[in-house]
């Protein structure tokens, strides 16, 4: 069979089309590059009718918002999830990494909970700091100025606090906090952890007239019709090709390779498309890697020529190593004063109006790094599920479970809105044994070599959620709450998600100033391979108590800027 | 009149269309006019998912004495009062009937379940379920609604386990449709401005908002305007 090559020559081939992905597409685009952005699922536009799914009620969905098809519900905006039907992933020694993947256009940005988070000094310099890990090449003080475009271009709400490692940034103004927050406000405040206001990219006030602005539906998983909060698609890929950008869309596309000259350079990819399944290749002088740090380790570990035996980029062996994701542990509770709700409607953004950044001094803690306290509660939109055990919180009260009849109507509004959550998102260490790598025993449906996992926890991440647990236990004790599960158990990692699970994961092509132990230059670009870039999050040498998608847009803004700067040098 | 006054004014001028607009933007109030419209009957499913979901509807799971007997029970489980109908009337038992073929491992049980309670009204009172009266089939149900709360759910007898997870179901069914919503009294899923728990409920539940927290956040009667800041990142809009 031919491999059908395309005769057009770009200046860029982009390899998804998430944050790092869409941000590449907007500042090449923007800059007059030819640019080609090929994703692995189709194209998807939340304003278009057919692919709306919110302001839906649950009886729109036949199995009322159900969670067994899509992961996080029928109405979330994912396609795809931990399984995907055709593109298997294996694991090594009793591993069990959970994989997300979103195969749409904007990949994981069409669902993500927008917490939108700088890293701090401390958070890329963390080895000087506390001996653990490895220090980023490059400091706070390089990615500033990227943060702060990033929060103007996309915008961001939240509070200048002035507080140490948790820069501020150029905020909208955040919405006022839900009855169950102001709960989890005093408790928090009882045992002097602190509580501010969420920072998360909705637009809760204009910022130009492209995008509209949040009207407190509080579905931003579901994507936003009206663009009020933020997706790479609708942020970012839409507004360069409004821009007049010359952008190719290659959707349905599956990348099987970056394809290398006799130099060793990258000519471009080849993908297999999910239409007609034929193979394709495009020609690029730029190839930017932006599928998620797995996904982009498992291109370059299968991009393998006479120049490059190993994988591309990878004659350091690292391609792979040191992935890492955030860890997390979460427990609910029952508030009684939460009781016998009043309903009005508390939608508001998506997600959380207030969290607790990391506060613990981990000098004199058992664990080197923070996390951060996310929240939930409130008088939310019912989904299959609700209503299941309607009675069980009677138990507290010494009266009867379970029954039938009109009572349990009264059941339903008496414990309506009188549960919060929490949720606790915190760093683990990079280390060189936790890596995914190519399975040689294994393909996926395009024929090509799948990933395989090898990860663990150490003490570290266990002894946090110990003490993840413990907080959580803390707060809800100080406002007259009773935890619905017991203490989860040593045996059990304290509730520790398994690694992947919190869909952080981040370090596989990690960047630094030695070609010996590391992927990736400071500008993200091979060492190895002068005209290979990777803008997902696999260049971050830690990750921090943050979620990753902030420094992912900035970065991949830097690492645009660059390409820019050496194309017009004829360095590439 | 206040700000909070003038805010809900402005709203309660726009329910009339069940739309907000915000009159800064003309433009968001059409973008919402149009979202709001833009209910088909696919809510946003990939071509597979359609397709899975066609297939499962074409097919039939329940026998027709087995949906007759689930009408029954679901009205049993949430019968009509004055102001809202049956879980059966908020149609349950056809929610039920997808919702095992989505989830086959619901079939057995259930279908199983519903033979026990045959087989029991069989014993005691000679005829099935559907059939008996109502007192009959509460005197039944008294006897599988009520488990042990010391127990977990997988070690109470299998019966139990068959109510307990028909009452899930009902409940679920109930309150995620139409008229369940509606009795449950949920206000949103519909474009509006968050502006702050009401007072009377800051009352009741004995907290309050802290002054200088609430000066921090949005001025809703800003938000149509375009955000600009100093060098400092200080908000000057």
């Amino acid at each position: 069979m031919q491999i059908q090559e395309s005769s057009k020559m770009y200046d860029v081939i982009i390899v998804g089309s998430g944050a790092g992905g869409g941000m590449a597409t907007k500042v090449l685009a923007d800059a007059g590059l030819k640019v080609a952005v090929v994703e692995a699922g189709p194209h998807f536009d939340p304003a278009d009718p057919k692919q709306r799914t919110q302001l839906k009620w649950p009886y729109e969905s036949p199995r009322r918002g159900a969670s067994n098809r899509r992961p996080f519900g029928d109405f979330d905006s994912a396609y795809g999830g931990w399984e995907i039907e055709g593109e298997p992933y294996t694991q090594k020694d009793g591993t069990q990494f959970d994989w997300f993947r979103s195969r749409m256009l904007g990949g994981r940005t069409n669902h993500w909970g927008r917490i939108s988070l700088r890293f701090g000094e401390r958070d890329f310099k963390h080895k000087s700091y506390d001996g653990h890990g490895d220090d980023w090449p490059i400091g706070y003080e390089d990615v500033k100025p990227y943060y702060d475009k990033v929060d103007k271009l996309i915008g961001v709400f939240g509070t200048k606090e002035n507080i140490e490692n948790e820069p501020d940034g150029f905020f909208l103004p955040p919405p006022k906090p839900r009855l169950h927050e102001l709960f989890y406000i005093k408790g928090a405040r009882k045992s002097n952890i602190p509580v501010i206001p969420s920072r998360m990219s909705m637009l809760t006030k204009k910022i130009n007239d492209d995008r509209g602005i949040c009207f407190y539906c509080g579905q931003c998983s579901r994507a936003c019709a009206v663009y009020a909060d933020f997706s790479a698609g609708t942020c970012l890929i839409f507004p360069a090709q409004k821009n007049g950008g010359q952008v190719d869309l290659f959707v349905n596309a599956m990348v099987r390779e970056v394809t290398t000259n006799d130099e060793g350079k990258a000519t471009g990819v080849s993908y297999i498309s999910k239409d007609d399944r034929k193979e394709y290749k495009l020609k690029g002088r730029i190839v930017v890697l932006a599928a998620s740090a797995c996904s982009s380790a498992r291109i370059l570990l299968n991009s393998k020529s006479a120049q490059h035996p190993n994988g591309l980029g990878n004659s350091s062996d690292m391609v792979g190593r040191y992935l890492h994701d955030s860890t997390g542990a979460s427990r609910s509770a029952f508030i009684p004063d939460l009781m016998n709700r009043d309903t009005y409607n508390e939608d508001g953004v998506g997600g959380m109006h207030v969290y607790t950044p990391w506060w613990g001094d981990n000098k004199k803690l058992n664990f080197p790094r923070g996390y951060h306290i996310e929240v939930w509660g409130g008088l939310g939109m019912p989904s299959y599920g609700f209503g299941f055990n309607p009675n069980d919180l009677n138990r507290f009260f010494n009266q009867k479970v379970g029954g039938y009849g009109n009572s349990l109507r009264a059941d339903i509004k008496k414990y309506y809105g009188s549960t919060i959550g929490m949720a606790g998102r915190g760093e683990s260490i990079a280390m060189k044994d936790n890596y995914c790598e190519i399975d040689p025993t294994t393909v996926d449906e395009f024929g090509i070599p799948v990933l395989r996992f090898n990860y663990k926890w150490s003490e570290y991440e266990v002894n946090q959620a110990k003490h993840m647990n413990d907080t959580f236990e803390e707060i809800v004790h100080n406002i007259g709450g009773t935890m619905l599960q017991d203490a989860p158990s040593k045996e059990s990692n304290y509730g520790l998600e398994n690694p992947g699970r919190i869909i952080h994961e981040v370090g596989t092509t990690r960047m630094g100033s030695d070609p010996k132990t590391s992927v990736v230059n400071e500008f993200q670009q091979l060492h190895d391979v002068d005209n290979v870039f990777i803008v997902d999050a696999g260049p971050f040498v830690s990750q921090a108590d943050k979620n990753p998608t902030w420094t992912i847009l900035a970065l991949s803004w830097r690492a645009s800027d660059y390409i820019i700067e050496q194309l017009k040098q004829q360095n590439i | 009149m206040d700000r909070r006054d003038s805010l809900k004014s402005m709203f309660l001028g726009s329910l009339g269309t069940g739309l907000l607009l915000t009159g800064c933007d003309p433009n968001l109030g059409e973008k919402e006019v149009e979202i709001a419209k833009a209910a088909e009957d696919y809510f946003g499913r990939t071509p597979e998912e359609l397709e899975l979901i066609e297939k499962l509807q074409s097919e039939q799971f329940f026998r027709e004495h087995e949906m007759d007997t689930l009408n029954v029970l679901c009205a049993l489980i949430l019968p009509a009062n004055e102001e809202y109908g049956s879980a059966t009337d908020a149609g349950v038992p056809e929610f039920l009937e997808f919702i095992v073929k989505d989830m086959p491992y619901l079939q057995t049980p259930i279908r199983g379940g519903l033979m026990w309670l045959d087989h029991t009204s069989n014993l005691e009172y000679d005829t099935e379920f559907k059939s008996t009266s109502e007192e009959n089939q509460k005197a039944i149900l008294d006897t599988i609604a009520f488990p042990d709360p010391e127990k977990p759910g997988w070690e109470q007898p299998v019966q139990l386990q068959f109510f307990s997870l028909m009452r899930n179901l009902t409940m679920t069914g109930y309150y995620t449709s139409e008229m369940g919503i509606k009795d449950l009294d949920y206000k949103g899923n519909q474009p509006n401005i968050w502006d702050g728990v009401p007072e009377e409920v800051l009352q009741k539940h004995g907290v309050s908002y802290d002054p200088e927290w609430i000066a921090k956040c949005v001025d809703q009667s800003q938000r149509g305007v375009t955000a600009e800041w100093d060098d400092d990142g200080n908000l000057l809009t």
